[in-house]
Order: C-alpha cells, then sequence, then structure tokens
C-alpha cells in the first residue's frame, strides 16, 4: 500500500475546509433557494435540486478518497466497491422511482378521491 | 483478535490467509469493506424507498425547509436548515479527527492516536445529542394542525399567509373528554394522549377569527395556482412551490371534514404533512443514529484498547484504521441523509 507511513496532515485537512464549504454553498442555496434555479426544470426535476445531487456526490468522493483511503487502494478493490454500489444504486432507484411516479399517476387520474 | 490483524507477529500464528491477501487489502480490512458495502446498500434501499413513497405523494410532500426550523436558544425563530448544517459539520470534524488518529497509528504515536479517538467519541456524542433534540422538536411540534376524515392534513394561516398555532386562536368549551384507558375500557380498548383542544373547540376558534384560512397539503403547482387566482382577495397569497391555501368559504368547507386534532408527529399521524414523512423521517434518522451510537460504542473500546497500549504491543494501529472506516461510512450516510431529507 502506497500510504506506507507519512504523515498526511495537510492533506486531510484541506479536504475537511473543501468539505465544509460544499456543505456551506447547499445551505445558502437551500435557505435562499434561488427561483432560477429552483423554477427551471431539467430532466425531470429543477436546477438546485440538480446542484444538491452533485454536490452530494462531490462530498461522498472525498468522504470516501480522501478519508477512507480509497485512493490507496488497489484499483481491483476500489472497482469492486464503488462500482458494484453504482450500478445496483442506480438500478434500485430507477425501478422504484419510476414505479412511484406511475403510482401518483394512478392515484391522480383514478375516478375515486382517495385524499380528502 | 490476532486473527483479524496482520503483523509480523501473528503471521502463521493463527488464520489470516497467509501472505495471499486478496485485493491488496488485510483480512480485517477486506471484511470491514464488505460489511460497508452491505450497509451502502440497506441505506440505499431506505433511501429508496423514501423516495418512491415521495415520488407516490409528489403533490402532498411536506416542504423540510418549514418542519426543521429549530435553533437551540432561538425560540420562535424560524431557522431552517441551520442545526442539521451545525450537525454536519460536527459529524465531518468528528471523521477528520478520526482519519487524524489513523494517520497518527501509522507513526505509531500513541498519545496522538488516544487524543484524536477522544475527540472522535465526543464529536459522535454531541451529534447523538443533536439527533434526539431534533427528534423532540419534531415529535412535539410547532403549531398543531386538523386531520379530516380522509387523512389529510389541514392548517392554519392567517391573512397573510403566516403560519399559525392551534393555542393562537383556539377557544376552550365547557366540555369533558376523558382519556381512554385499559382500566376504562370495556375490552382491550385505549387510545393515546389527548391533543390539548378538542376539534370543536378549534373550529368554534375559527368561527371566532374571520382574517384565518387553511393551508392544505398541496404544494402549488402551475394548475393549482390558476384555480387559486380569484380565490382570495390577496392575490399574492399562493406562492409557486409553496402550499396551496384556500379562501375562508372554502376553508369552512373544508373544515367541516375535521377529525381529530393533531399536535407533532408520530407513527401514526404527522402535523407536517404526509404521515409516510414522518415514518421514514424516524425509521432512517433513527437507523442512522444507531450507526453512530454503535459507532461510538466500538470507537470507546478501541480507545480503552489505545490507552492500554494494545497495538503498541501487536506494533500496528491497523484496528484504528478498520474502526475508522465503519465511522467515515456513518459520515457517508448522513451526508446522503441530509441531502435527501433536508434538501432536494
Amino acid at each position: 500500500m502506497a500510504h506506507a507511513h507519512e504523515s498526511n496532515t495537510g492533506r486531510i485537512w484541506k479536504v475537511f475546509w473543501f468539505l465544509s464549504a460544499v456543505t456551506i454553498v447547499e445551505v445558502v442555496l437551500g435557505i435562499f433557494k434561488p427561483a432560477a434555479l429552483h423554477m427551471t426544470n431539467v430532466l425531470g426535476t429543477n436546477l438546485l435540486n440538480w446542484i444538491f445531487l452533485i454536490l452530494t456526490l462531490v462530498k461522498a468522493y472525498g468522504i470516501v478518497w480522501a478519508f477512507m483511503h480509497m485512493e490507496g487502494e488497489t484499483k481491483s478493490l476500489r472497482r469492486s466497491v464503488v462500482w458494484t454500489v453504482i450500478f445496483l444504486v442506480l438500478y434500485l432507484t430507477f425501478i422504484l422511482l419510476t414505479e412511484g411516479n406511475y403510482v401518483f399517476g394512478v392515484f391522480k387520474n383514478a375516478t375515486i378521491k382517495w385524499n380528502f | 483478535m490476532g486473527s483479524t490483524v496482520t503483523t509480523a507477529n501473528t503471521v502463521g500464528k493463527s488464520w489470516d490467509g497467509g501472505n495471499n491477501e486478496p485485493l491488496g487489502a488485510s483480512y480485517g480490512k477486506l471484511m470491514m469493506w464488505f460489511f460497508i458495502v452491505s450497509d451502502a446498500l440497506t441505506f440505499s434501499g431506505f433511501l429508496a424507498a423514501y423516495g418512491f413513497s415521495r415520488f407516490k405523494f409528489i403533490e402532498t410532500w411536506p416542504l423540510a425547509d418549514e418542519v426543521f426550523t429549530h435553533f437551540p436558544f432561538a425560540h420562535g425563530v424560524s431557522m431552517p436548515m441551520y442545526y442539521v448544517a451545525l450537525m454536519t459539520f460536527i459529524l465531518i470534524f468528528s471523521s477528520v479527527t478520526m482519519v487524524l488518529a489513523v494517520d497518527a497509528g501509522h507513526q505509531m504515536k500513541q498519545g496522538k492516536v488516544a487524543f484524536y479517538m477522544f475527540l472522535t467519541i465526543i464529536g459522535g456524542l454531541i451529534f447523538v445529542g443533536s439527533q434526539a433534540w431534533e427528534w423532540k422538536n419534531f415529535i412535539h411540534g410547532e403549531y398543531g394542525a386538523v386531520e379530516t376524515k380522509g387523512g389529510s392534513i389541514l392548517q392554519f394561516v392567517d391573512s397573510k399567509g403566516k403560519r399559525v398555532a392551534l393555542a393562537d386562536f383556539a377557544v376552550v368549551l365547557p366540555e369533558e373528554r376523558e382519556q381512554l384507558t385499559r382500566g376504562k375500557g370495556k375490552w382491550f380498548m385505549e387510545e393515546g394522549s389527548l391533543a390539548t383542544y378538542s376539534v370543536n373547540e378549534v373550529l368554534e376558534g375559527f368561527k371566532a377569527r374571520p382574517d384565518l384560512l387553511v393551508r392544505t397539503e398541496v404544494i402549488n403547482s402551475e394548475e393549482t395556482l390558476k384555480t387559486a387566482e380569484g380565490l382570495n382577495e390577496d392575490k399574492s397569497l399562493n406562492k409557486p412551490k409553496h402550499k396551496f391555501i384556500l379562501s375562508r368559504a372554502e376553508s369552512e368547507k373544508r373544515l367541516a371534514d375535521a377529525k381529530l386534532v393533531i399536535e407533532g408527529a408520530n407513527l401514526k399521524h404527522n402535523e407536517y404533512g404526509s404521515k409516510l414523512f414522518a415514518d421514514f423521517f424516524f425509521f432512517i434518522t433513527g437507523f442512522h443514529g444507531f450507526h453512530v451510537f454503535s459507532g461510538v460504542i466500538i470507537n470507546i473500546i478501541i480507545f480503552i484498547n489505545v490507552l492500554l497500549g494494545t497495538y503498541e504491543k501487536r506494533k500496528s494501529y491497523e484496528m484504528v484504521e478498520k474502526v475508522g472506516l465503519y465511522w467515515h461510512f456513518v459520515d457517508l450516510v448522513w451526508v446522503f441523509v441530509f441531502t435527501f431529507f433536508y434538501l432536494v
């Protein structure tokens, strides 16, 4: 393993400040919800949500790569962990969100009013 | 524990896979990765189920920044997101101290490892405590609402669209309603604690205040905004992506269906809106909080071992690295919970 015995403290703090900055950006956007982002829909949801999702993945990358030291592991371990999870999660969310959207449509167009 | 860590001392004495390390990781670390992948999929399952229910009720889902608005020592001030952002910082920071402990372990500095592990444990405890406080506020509720026969939630606003608490307008009527307990029931019958006000008291209070309006669970879309036009005198009352506010006449009509007074949230009723929102909130943040809690316990065990010099004798702090992996994973899960419960 490449990380052997040298100290990485400088890098650790850099990643910490980066993650904090990303969180602050998320919170500020979440509080003010700029209309230009919040009201513009792209690919099924609004731009603000897309920004949140991407920033979340960026944070996840920072945590896994720097803190969990994935960058120091072998390529095979990295791929077995990351690709497996990403593939299964994408599959699961696709199935469940599509189905949820469909059920929503069934309720909305039903002749019986179910929530009143 | 000799079998879970690979050091020069243990080779050949216990089962450690010999010199053959699949994927270049020691037995213990590889097993931790196995656990993390499976646990990640468990959490993904929960969050995806949350997504399913949210998509199913996409038009009526509660708005998170209206639900979580509390901050310690700031009573009555609406501060959405600040508290949960603080919790996120606490957890990220405890992740940093954890990784610093691992780093110190690589250099075999016992004192430093112990110090950073101690900070990590403190951070974890503060986080769990914060979560308990967040739960308390959620369970306690803020404004109170009325549930209709059909199970939807009606909240109250004034003519400016500002939320009004039940306590601000409900009248006290000379009526008594006793809580049904096991001792008083004919058969195995009982009910939960009663709300502060009865439905009648809320309705009478509503009648006495002509400026009050009912706010429904529906999130305004272009469609509802069109129907909203001409509904209220104040045209700016209904804003896009805010909850739909009825006219006074409509409000009275909807209130005729009122059946229950709801204060706060539990697994059956939820004053903030969809019941499933509360169910998933309790389940997912609870499951995550349980992970943090067990992480703290495991950290304490490793911390004691560090103090006892176990890893000095073993000439390896890999155990700290493994518990670190778990701790970072808990932080990672929180990043996603934060996004899906509070931001998106």
